[in-house]
Protein backbone atom coordinates (compact mmCIF):
# COMPACT_ATOMS: atom_id res chain seq x y z
CA UNK A 1 0.00 0.00 0.00
CA UNK A 2 1.34 3.32 -0.96
CA UNK A 3 0.53 6.28 0.58
CA UNK A 4 0.55 10.00 -0.74
CA UNK A 5 3.43 10.98 0.68
CA UNK A 6 5.62 7.84 -1.07
CA UNK A 7 3.02 8.24 -4.49
CA UNK A 8 4.55 11.63 -4.85
CA UNK A 9 8.38 10.75 -3.52
CA UNK A 10 8.39 8.16 -6.40
CA UNK A 11 6.65 10.87 -8.83
CA UNK A 12 9.75 13.36 -8.11
CA UNK A 13 12.59 10.59 -8.12
CA UNK A 14 11.60 9.47 -11.42
CA UNK A 15 10.69 12.57 -12.87
CA UNK A 16 14.45 13.41 -11.48
CA UNK A 17 15.99 10.65 -13.47
CA UNK A 18 13.70 10.68 -16.97
CA UNK A 19 16.65 13.35 -18.49
CA UNK A 20 19.20 10.17 -17.84
CA UNK A 21 16.76 7.22 -18.78
CA UNK A 22 19.05 5.46 -20.73
CA UNK A 23 21.58 5.76 -18.11
CA UNK A 24 19.92 4.62 -15.67
CA UNK A 25 18.12 1.84 -17.64
CA UNK A 26 21.24 0.43 -19.25
CA UNK A 27 22.89 0.25 -16.07
CA UNK A 28 19.81 -1.82 -14.37
CA UNK A 29 19.65 -4.20 -17.38
CA UNK A 30 23.55 -4.37 -17.31
CA UNK A 31 23.53 -5.45 -13.79
CA UNK A 32 20.75 -7.79 -14.02
CA UNK A 33 22.75 -9.70 -16.70
CA UNK A 34 26.00 -9.71 -15.15
CA UNK A 35 24.43 -11.23 -11.50
CA UNK A 36 21.56 -12.83 -12.96
CA UNK A 37 22.57 -14.71 -16.32
CA UNK A 38 19.49 -16.70 -16.62
CA UNK A 39 17.69 -13.08 -17.96
CA UNK A 40 20.10 -13.04 -20.87
CA UNK A 41 17.92 -15.71 -22.71
CA UNK A 42 15.68 -13.29 -23.44
CA UNK A 43 17.50 -11.08 -25.25
CA UNK A 44 19.90 -13.27 -27.91
CA UNK A 45 18.07 -10.90 -30.70
CA UNK A 46 19.96 -7.97 -29.07
CA UNK A 47 23.16 -6.89 -28.85
CA UNK A 48 23.23 -6.55 -24.70
CA UNK A 49 27.00 -5.74 -24.30
CA UNK A 50 27.91 -2.46 -22.81
CA UNK A 51 27.29 0.60 -24.31
CA UNK A 52 25.47 -0.87 -27.43
CA UNK A 53 23.14 1.28 -28.90
CA UNK A 54 20.48 -1.55 -28.23
CA UNK A 55 20.75 -1.89 -24.54
CA UNK A 56 20.71 2.17 -24.10
CA UNK A 57 17.48 2.05 -26.30
CA UNK A 58 15.67 -0.79 -24.63
CA UNK A 59 16.92 1.00 -20.98
CA UNK A 60 15.31 3.99 -21.88
CA UNK A 61 12.29 2.18 -23.47
CA UNK A 62 11.93 0.95 -19.68
CA UNK A 63 12.82 3.66 -17.55
CA UNK A 64 10.37 5.95 -19.33
CA UNK A 65 7.52 3.29 -18.88
CA UNK A 66 8.49 3.16 -15.22
CA UNK A 67 8.53 6.70 -15.08
CA UNK A 68 5.34 7.02 -16.74
CA UNK A 69 2.97 5.01 -14.36
CA UNK A 70 4.62 7.15 -11.66
CA UNK A 71 2.93 10.49 -12.62
CA UNK A 72 -0.21 8.50 -11.78
CA UNK A 73 -0.14 5.15 -10.23
CA UNK A 74 -3.47 4.94 -9.16
CA UNK A 75 -4.33 4.62 -13.29
CA UNK A 76 -1.43 1.61 -13.83
CA UNK A 77 -3.85 -0.57 -15.00
CA UNK A 78 -4.95 1.52 -17.68
CA UNK A 79 -1.75 3.38 -18.29
CA UNK A 80 0.05 -0.51 -18.69
CA UNK A 81 -2.86 -1.90 -20.57
CA UNK A 82 -0.87 -2.18 -24.07
CA UNK A 83 2.08 -3.24 -22.04
CA UNK A 84 0.73 -6.13 -20.25
CA UNK A 85 -0.67 -7.57 -23.73
CA UNK A 86 2.58 -6.99 -24.99
CA UNK A 87 4.24 -9.39 -22.11
CA UNK A 88 1.39 -11.29 -21.69
CA UNK A 89 1.02 -13.25 -25.51
CA UNK A 90 4.49 -12.01 -27.29
CA UNK A 91 6.97 -11.32 -24.85
CA UNK A 92 6.19 -13.87 -22.11
CA UNK A 93 8.92 -12.39 -19.91
CA UNK A 94 8.45 -15.49 -16.89
CA UNK A 95 7.22 -13.13 -14.09
CA UNK A 96 10.30 -14.06 -11.55
CA UNK A 97 12.16 -12.07 -13.76
CA UNK A 98 10.50 -8.77 -12.78
CA UNK A 99 11.86 -9.14 -9.27
CA UNK A 100 15.25 -9.55 -10.62
CA UNK A 101 14.90 -6.40 -12.40
CA UNK A 102 13.64 -4.85 -9.90
CA UNK A 103 16.23 -5.65 -7.56
CA UNK A 104 18.83 -4.57 -9.71
CA UNK A 105 17.09 -0.99 -10.65
CA UNK A 106 17.26 -0.47 -6.62
CA UNK A 107 20.95 -0.82 -6.83
CA UNK A 108 20.85 1.74 -10.02
CA UNK A 109 19.06 3.95 -8.07
CA UNK A 110 21.34 3.90 -4.69
CA UNK A 111 24.57 4.08 -6.77
CA UNK A 112 23.36 6.71 -8.56
CA UNK A 113 21.36 8.81 -5.92
CA UNK A 114 23.85 7.61 -2.82
CA UNK A 115 22.69 8.95 0.56
CA UNK A 116 19.73 10.58 -1.09
CA UNK A 117 18.51 6.72 -1.65
CA UNK A 118 16.90 7.04 1.89
CA UNK A 119 15.15 3.55 3.90
CA UNK A 120 12.20 5.27 3.16
CA UNK A 121 12.84 6.32 -0.65
CA UNK A 122 13.94 2.57 -0.68
CA UNK A 123 11.05 1.12 0.66
CA UNK A 124 8.56 3.42 -1.50
CA UNK A 125 10.27 2.54 -4.20
CA UNK A 126 10.50 -0.86 -4.04
CA UNK A 127 6.70 -1.11 -3.40
CA UNK A 128 5.77 0.67 -6.31
CA UNK A 129 8.10 -1.53 -8.73
CA UNK A 130 6.21 -4.75 -7.18
CA UNK A 131 3.28 -3.02 -8.12
CA UNK A 132 4.55 -2.13 -11.50
CA UNK A 133 5.67 -5.88 -12.28
CA UNK A 134 2.14 -7.07 -10.70
CA UNK A 135 -0.13 -5.26 -12.87
CA UNK A 136 2.53 -6.16 -15.84
CA UNK A 137 2.02 -9.71 -15.41
CA UNK A 138 -2.34 -9.40 -14.58
CA UNK A 139 -2.92 -10.47 -18.27
CA UNK A 140 -0.34 -13.79 -18.46
CA UNK A 141 -3.75 -16.21 -17.48
CA UNK B 1 31.96 -27.08 -2.73
CA UNK B 2 31.36 -23.34 -3.96
CA UNK B 3 34.19 -22.52 -6.59
CA UNK B 4 35.23 -18.61 -6.09
CA UNK B 5 36.84 -17.05 -9.21
CA UNK B 6 40.11 -14.99 -8.70
CA UNK B 7 38.17 -12.08 -9.48
CA UNK B 8 35.45 -12.75 -6.92
CA UNK B 9 37.86 -13.68 -3.93
CA UNK B 10 39.71 -10.04 -4.43
CA UNK B 11 36.69 -8.14 -4.98
CA UNK B 12 34.74 -9.41 -1.79
CA UNK B 13 38.00 -8.94 -0.07
CA UNK B 14 38.02 -5.28 -1.16
CA UNK B 15 35.11 -4.17 -0.44
CA UNK B 16 34.97 -5.83 3.34
CA UNK B 17 38.54 -3.95 3.36
CA UNK B 18 36.54 -0.50 2.16
CA UNK B 19 33.50 -0.80 4.66
CA UNK B 20 33.20 -0.26 8.41
CA UNK B 21 30.82 -2.73 9.59
CA UNK B 22 30.07 -0.49 12.74
CA UNK B 23 28.65 1.85 9.59
CA UNK B 24 27.35 -0.77 7.11
CA UNK B 25 25.66 -3.02 9.49
CA UNK B 26 23.67 -0.50 11.65
CA UNK B 27 22.67 0.90 8.29
CA UNK B 28 21.75 -2.48 6.21
CA UNK B 29 19.88 -4.08 9.41
CA UNK B 30 18.04 -0.76 10.08
CA UNK B 31 17.08 -0.39 6.01
CA UNK B 32 15.92 -3.71 6.51
CA UNK B 33 13.10 -2.65 9.17
CA UNK B 34 11.82 -0.28 7.46
CA UNK B 35 11.70 -1.09 4.32
CA UNK B 36 10.33 -5.33 5.37
CA UNK B 37 8.45 -3.88 8.50
CA UNK B 38 7.23 -7.68 9.23
CA UNK B 39 11.13 -8.15 10.02
CA UNK B 40 10.72 -6.35 13.08
CA UNK B 41 8.57 -9.74 14.18
CA UNK B 42 12.07 -10.96 15.69
CA UNK B 43 13.25 -7.48 17.40
CA UNK B 44 10.35 -7.09 19.99
CA UNK B 45 12.80 -6.88 23.06
CA UNK B 46 14.60 -3.70 20.92
CA UNK B 47 12.59 -1.14 22.20
CA UNK B 48 11.28 1.85 19.88
CA UNK B 49 11.07 0.71 16.22
CA UNK B 50 7.70 3.33 15.48
CA UNK B 51 9.30 4.81 12.55
CA UNK B 52 12.68 5.18 10.20
CA UNK B 53 14.35 7.58 12.60
CA UNK B 54 13.89 5.68 15.60
CA UNK B 55 14.98 2.63 13.93
CA UNK B 56 18.23 4.47 12.68
CA UNK B 57 18.93 5.78 16.26
CA UNK B 58 18.11 2.71 18.18
CA UNK B 59 21.07 1.13 19.74
CA UNK B 60 20.20 -1.93 19.61
CA UNK B 61 19.53 -1.73 16.49
CA UNK B 62 22.68 -0.59 15.90
CA UNK B 63 24.93 -2.47 18.12
CA UNK B 64 23.40 -5.81 16.51
CA UNK B 65 23.83 -4.27 12.73
CA UNK B 66 27.63 -4.51 13.53
CA UNK B 67 27.18 -7.70 15.36
CA UNK B 68 25.64 -9.02 11.89
CA UNK B 69 28.34 -7.41 9.59
CA UNK B 70 31.20 -8.81 11.73
CA UNK B 71 29.40 -11.96 10.99
CA UNK B 72 29.69 -11.83 7.17
CA UNK B 73 33.14 -10.71 8.01
CA UNK B 74 34.11 -13.81 9.45
CA UNK B 75 32.56 -15.58 6.35
CA UNK B 76 34.81 -13.82 3.87
CA UNK B 77 37.56 -15.01 6.07
CA UNK B 78 36.91 -18.19 5.52
CA UNK B 79 35.44 -18.14 1.96
CA UNK B 80 36.55 -21.94 1.24
CA UNK B 81 34.35 -23.33 4.35
CA UNK B 82 31.62 -20.35 4.82
CA UNK B 83 29.28 -23.76 5.67
CA UNK B 84 31.27 -25.02 8.58
CA UNK B 85 31.82 -21.21 9.72
CA UNK B 86 28.31 -20.91 9.92
CA UNK B 87 27.07 -24.23 11.34
CA UNK B 88 26.89 -22.64 15.02
CA UNK B 89 25.03 -19.48 14.06
CA UNK B 90 22.28 -21.55 11.32
CA UNK B 91 21.26 -23.98 14.58
CA UNK B 92 20.86 -20.52 16.58
CA UNK B 93 18.92 -19.13 14.16
CA UNK B 94 16.79 -22.23 13.97
CA UNK B 95 16.91 -23.48 16.79
CA UNK B 96 17.24 -19.90 19.38
CA UNK B 97 15.90 -17.24 17.12
CA UNK B 98 13.63 -18.54 14.97
CA UNK B 99 14.03 -16.46 12.02
CA UNK B 100 12.36 -17.49 9.04
CA UNK B 101 14.81 -18.08 6.61
CA UNK B 102 13.20 -15.91 3.58
CA UNK B 103 14.37 -13.06 6.26
CA UNK B 104 18.02 -13.76 4.96
CA UNK B 105 17.93 -12.56 2.05
CA UNK B 106 15.90 -9.56 2.92
CA UNK B 107 18.92 -8.19 4.94
CA UNK B 108 21.36 -9.38 2.63
CA UNK B 109 19.32 -7.18 -0.54
CA UNK B 110 19.80 -4.50 1.74
CA UNK B 111 23.44 -4.86 2.65
CA UNK B 112 23.95 -4.44 -1.14
CA UNK B 113 21.89 -1.29 -1.36
CA UNK B 114 24.09 -0.08 1.39
CA UNK B 115 27.22 -1.01 -0.41
CA UNK B 116 26.27 0.11 -3.73
CA UNK B 117 25.39 3.10 -2.24
CA UNK B 118 28.58 4.16 -0.30
CA UNK B 119 30.52 2.71 -3.55
CA UNK B 120 28.49 4.20 -6.33
CA UNK B 121 30.30 3.99 -9.69
CA UNK B 122 32.42 1.36 -8.10
CA UNK B 123 29.84 -0.49 -7.43
CA UNK B 124 29.96 -2.20 -11.41
CA UNK B 125 27.65 -4.50 -12.32
CA UNK B 126 30.81 -7.30 -12.31
CA UNK B 127 31.49 -6.43 -8.58
CA UNK B 128 27.51 -6.40 -7.47
CA UNK B 129 27.71 -9.69 -9.37
CA UNK B 130 30.65 -11.10 -6.96
CA UNK B 131 29.12 -9.32 -3.57
CA UNK B 132 25.36 -10.84 -4.22
CA UNK B 133 27.25 -14.71 -4.78
CA UNK B 134 28.83 -14.08 -1.43
CA UNK B 135 25.91 -12.99 -0.17
CA UNK B 136 23.58 -15.74 -1.53
CA UNK B 137 26.56 -18.54 0.10
CA UNK B 138 26.52 -16.66 3.42
CA UNK B 139 22.14 -16.72 3.11
CA UNK B 140 22.20 -20.77 2.03
CA UNK B 141 24.76 -21.71 4.60
CA UNK B 142 22.55 -19.85 7.66
CA UNK B 143 20.01 -21.65 6.43
CA UNK B 144 21.89 -25.47 6.17
CA UNK B 145 21.05 -26.45 10.14
CA UNK B 146 16.81 -25.99 9.85
CA UNK B 147 14.90 -29.36 9.59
Amino acid sequence: MLSKKEKALIAEIWESLSPVAEDIGSDALLRMFASFPGTKTYFSHLDISPNSSHLRTHGKKIVLAIADGAKDISQLTVSLAPLQTLHAYQLRIDPTNFKLFSQCMLVTLACHLGEDFTPIAHAAMDKYLSAFAAVLAEKYR
Amino acid sequence: MVQWTDFERATIKAIFAKIDSAVVGPAALSRCLVVYPWTQRYFGKFGNLFNADAIRSNPNVIAHGKVVLDGLARAVQNLDDIKATYAELSVLHSEKLQVDPDNFKLLADCVSIVVAAQLGKDFTPEVQAAFQKFLAVAVSALGKQYY
